[in-house]
């Protein structure tokens, strides 16, 4: 196999007047893995975009081999020896792995007939060689994710790629497949391949890197070997000291005052996404709910909300039934919910953060007082919220949507945390937040337990369940896989995630 | 398989086991008791004429005689027994065959046949007639569905096969009659429906413009030019500009005295045989070969066709002009095959007929074919029934081919899935 050694130099990409890569010196010795380490937002993706040819970059150039080269479309990039397996990947649903693998270089006979028998051979090869175990006739739709990618991954090999991006390739896998994953670079790497890995996940990138780049708004910060410690990485990746480790005291579970039992959500199609689901959480504890997402987290905690049809089965907070409750009922029995998707669910993105900070309270004491608004109040209000949970606003007045993550995510959770909570719902708590406003909300979310309120946290992030959790339920297929203490092994976890139970083969 | 999968639990919540759903063998049972009642029961006692070949066919068979009470009760009772297969399937937890639906339409509408012409003034019929002119006006309509699967397949709604079929029939008669051949009419029409379909592709894919509104607003454009251009120019000049003469028919020696099919297939103009070669490239163009795969990839998922070096945009401009074209060859049909002149608004709303053919049609070039056949069928049978008098209102009878098409369109497709990117402009980044 040939191998490409690969260079950016001075690469810049605006869009507006929104740098969203600045001058970025890179460089991809063959036949190493390279990673690049960075925040959500950091330019990683619009880089790998630009080296792919599907962004023409403002400034700079890229070299291949030494030779400058012009991406003018991701076919001038392929036939250079670059392939790319994005984080939202690229496949047809509705085709069938070969057709998907044949797309865009297609063999073909006389008159541009498609012969896939060609495609399905070179297939079996690849799967075979690297133990993939993909069949070249399944249709991609019917297949989980982490095959869907393996084909994404034969994509680029049949192309001859020497080059391989993978842009955020373990954010859809469960630790397992990621582990697998982790050993199909390490043999892709053995072959002649380089890869070039985007990740924001500390403990992977350390796994299996040989060199570390890491990129902060737009730039690069500086390089970094594998063997740095995580809490380094992490400074350099925020640009400030961080500390990983949450060092949350044990929980002191009182009273039991939140009781599901046998929830179960039926969905449009007759399946079950929610099947017969029941837990407890006490006053004092967190429990955090692991899963590879889709297995029914996002539906059990709309359930408990009330904004989910066709739900059975029996919700009490303090002993008062929540299922079949109008929302604001829910919210008014002292439920927090900070939803998984900001913003879409969490603020409206044109209004001002003084409003998104009252959107559950506006109508009520001391913010209104029969059909009006108080904006006194509300402002009143905001200042104290901006202030208590550090959000980094231009003003009190300014549109929630032009925050960033991590500042929209204080936003919600201010608002949910307060009124007086006798439960508090989080989902994603952190998701898409920089690592410095990941600390804080963890914090703030500790200090609610530790008030006494019952707190349920649901994440696909196995990192996160772990620092928060006092007990772990995981999901798999809308089923409840298992509750496990706090400190069971990142290993049973995984298996959980992959719907094996705690104790050997059984599932309850 | 990396996936691992749990084993079914068998002690875990029970669920009510599968049911498949009921619509099927409910609407069957209703329609076949409606059968054997008013075609059998309470059906005419004339006998019924059903002749199968024409006098001049090289082979002769004998017309089928149906007596019209004893053969709606026949055919009611066929049709009840098979709806009870269907209801004992049902409760066996399990769907009806696709092929059932299908035998039980073609019993049900031969029964209505039955009904119909036995109670007629002259209870007689040509079965080989009644094919033949089927397909003779399902022509523009395959046609107009070949366009709409070429253009929804690679991801844009053509509401505008209206507009195209209209835009072909007119330039058809125009440019045959000022250049005195049909043949060079027939290739304006394809350049003129390739013109409006053009204006669809730009303002579609390039401005971004609703496909709805683009392909809506066509069909009132196209409908008012050429209804002012006819009243104009061709009603004061009829000689000069609407006298295109028609395209010849070609039989085909032989093959076109086969009872039946030799009509069908044998005995066409140019049009007839471009629309069987039309369906044919254009199934296998689409399913067979590389150009086909891109196009498909581009109307389910325009950015993976992108990241791997596909011209997204440029592929649906191509697809849709090209549609267009086949559209404008269908609007020939109506000025140089069925009549040989333009009036105004001649399509008369086929080309959405043609959309309900090609949604009925499961987007595949075969399945538009058919559902037009089946369309053309119903605008044939409603002509013919008024020739031979039938008792059933001239009003009801012109209802026909809208019915069936709301029938078919609601009832028997089910969940057909379009092409994911269909109707969404493709934005790179």
């Amino acid at each position: 196999m040939g191998v490409v050694k690969l260079e950016l130099k001075g690469i810049s990409k605006a869009f507006g007047t929104f740098y969203a890569n600045q001058d970025i010196d890179l460089v991809v010795e063959s036949g190493q893995i390279h990673c690049l380490l960075g925040e959500n937002g950091a330019g990683k993706s619009t880089l790998m975009n630009v080296l792919y040819g599907l962004y023409e970059p403002t400034a700079g150039q890229i070299l291949v081999d030494d030779q400058p080269v012009n991406f003018r479309g991701p076919g001038d990039a392929m036939a250079a020896g670059i392939g790319m397996v994005h984080q939202h990947f690229m496949l047809v649903p509705v085709f069938t792995v070969a057709e998907n693998v044949a797309l865009g270089a297609e063999p073909t006979t006389f008159g541009g007939v498609l012969s896939i028998d060609e495609t399905r051979k070179k297939i079996r090869e690849i799967s075979d060689k690297y133990g993939f175990d993909v069949d070249p006739d399944a249709l991609v739709e019917d297949l989980p994710v982490g095959v869907q990618q393996r084909v994404e991954i034969i994509k680029a090999l049949v192309r001859e790629a020497k080059v391989l991006i993978l842009d955020e390739p373990t954010a859809v896998l469960t630790p397992q497949e990621t582990d697998e994953l982790l050993d199909i670079m390490r043999q892709l790497k053995a072959g002649g391949t380089s890869i070039v890995f985007i990740s924001h996940k500390l403990r992977e990138v350390k796994a299996v890197s040989d060199v570390i780049t890491v990129v902060r708004r737009g730039k690069v910060v500086g390089d970094a070997p594998p063997s740095a410690s995580a809490t380094e990485l992490a400074s350099m990746m925020v640009g400030r000291p961080v500390s990983l480790s949450l060092n949350k005291a044990p929980a002191q579970p009182k009273e039991t005052t939140f009781v599901v039992e046998n929830l179960t959500v039926r969905a449009a199609n007759g399946t079950n996404v929610v099947d017969g689901i029941s837990f407890t959480i006490a006053q004092g504890e967190i429990l955090a709910v692991a899963g590879v997402q889709g297995n029914g987290q996002t539906e059990l905690t709309e359930a408990i909300l009330g904004v989910q049809e066709h739900v059975t089965g029996s919700v009490t907070l303090d002993g008062k039934q929540l299922l079949g409750l109008p929302v604001k009922d829910v919210l008014r029995s002292g439920v927090g919910f900070v939803p998984e998707d900001r913003t879409v669910d969490g603020l409206v993105g044109p209004f001002s953060v003084a409003e998104n900070l009252v959107l559950d309270l506006y109508d009520q004491a001391p913010f209104a007082s029969g059909i009006s608004m108080k904006p006194a109040k509300v402002a009143e209000h905001a200042k104290a919220k901006i202030e208590e949970f550090d959000i980094r606003t231009p003003s009190a007045g300014s549109a929630a949507g032009t925050l960033s993550g991590g500042n929209q995510q204080k936003v919600v959770m201010a608002r949910e945390l307060s009124r007086p909570l006798r439960l508090f719902i989080a989902s994603q708590p952190t998701r898409g937040v920089d690592v410095g406003s990941i600390e804080f909300l963890h914090k703030r979310i500790v200090a609610e337990r530790d008030v006494g309120t019952p707190v349920m946290i649901v994440s696909t992030e196995l990192d996160e369940v772990i620092e928060l959790a006092d007990r772990i339920a995981v999901l798999y297929k809308g089923k409840l896989v298992g509750i496990v203490p706090a400190g069971t092994p990142r290993d049973t976890l995984g298996l959980m995630m992959a719907g094996v139970g705690p104790e050997g083969g059984s599932d309850d | 398989m990396s996936a691992t999968t749990t084993a079914p639990k068998p002690g875990s919540t029970a669920l009510p086991a599968f049911r498949p759903s009921m619509k099927v063998p409910l609407s069957l049972g209703i329609l076949a008791l409606i059968a054997l009642v008013f075609f059998g029961f309470l059906g005419p006692d004339q006998t019924a004429e059903m002749k199968i070949s024409d006098a001049g066919d090289a082979v002769a068979v004998p017309a089928l005689m149906i007596p019209g009470q004893v053969g709606g009760v026949v055919l009611g009772i066929l049709l009840l027994a098979m709806a009870a297969y269907s209801i004992y399937l049902w409760t066996q937890g399990e769907r009806s065959p696709k092929w059932l639906p299908i035998a039980f339409a073609v019993v049900f509408v031969f029964a209505l046949l039955v009904w119909i012409v036995a109670g007629a003034r002259q209870p007689s019929i040509s079965l080989a007639g009644l094919v033949a002119g089927s397909v003779t006006l399902a022509v523009p309509l395959v046609f107009g569905s070949l366009s709409g699967v070429l253009c929804e397949r690679v991801g844009v709604v053509n509401i505008a096969i209206e507009g195209q079929l209209l835009g072909g029939a007119f330039t058809a008669a125009l440019v045959a009659t000022m250049t005195g051949s049909p043949y060079i009419g027939l290739i304006a029409a394809a350049a003129a429906g390739a013109a409006v379909s053009m204006v669809l592709a730009v303002f579609s894919i390039k401005y971004l413009v609703n496909q709805i509104i683009v392909g809506v607003v066509l069909n009132v454009l196209v409908s008012g030019l050429t209804g002012f251009l006819y009243g104009t120019l061709m009603v004061p000049n009829k000689e000069q500009f609407n006298t295109p003469g028609r395209l010849d028919i070609l039989p085909i020696p032989l093959l076109s005295d086969i009872p039946i099919i030799g009509p069908i297939l044998f005995e066409q103009s140019i049009a007839g045989y471009l629309m069987y070669i039309a369906v044919a490239v254009v199934w296998f163009g689409l399913f067979k070969t590389r150009w086909g795969l891109r196009v498909r990839a581009v109307g389910e998922h325009p950015q993976a066709a992108d990241t791997l070096g596909i011209n997204v945009n440029a592929t649906r401009f191509r697809n849709v002009t090209l549609g267009g074209a086949i559209a404008g060859i269908g609007g020939a049909v109506f000025t140089l095959v069925t009549i040989d002149s333009f009036t105004k608004d001649i399509s008369g709303g086929r080309g959405f007929i043609a959309l309900a053919a090609l949604i009925f049609g499961r987007w595949n070039p075969i399945g538009a074919f058919l559902a037009s056949l089946l369309f053309g069928f119903a605008y044939n049978l409603q002509s013919i029934l008024g020739i031979i008098g039938t008792p059933v209102p001239s009003q009801f009878m012109a209802m026909l081919p809208y019915l069936v098409t709301i029938f078919a369109v609601a009832g028997l497709v089910g969940k057909s899935r379009p092409p994911a990117a269909s109707g969404i402009p493709y934005v790179k980044g």
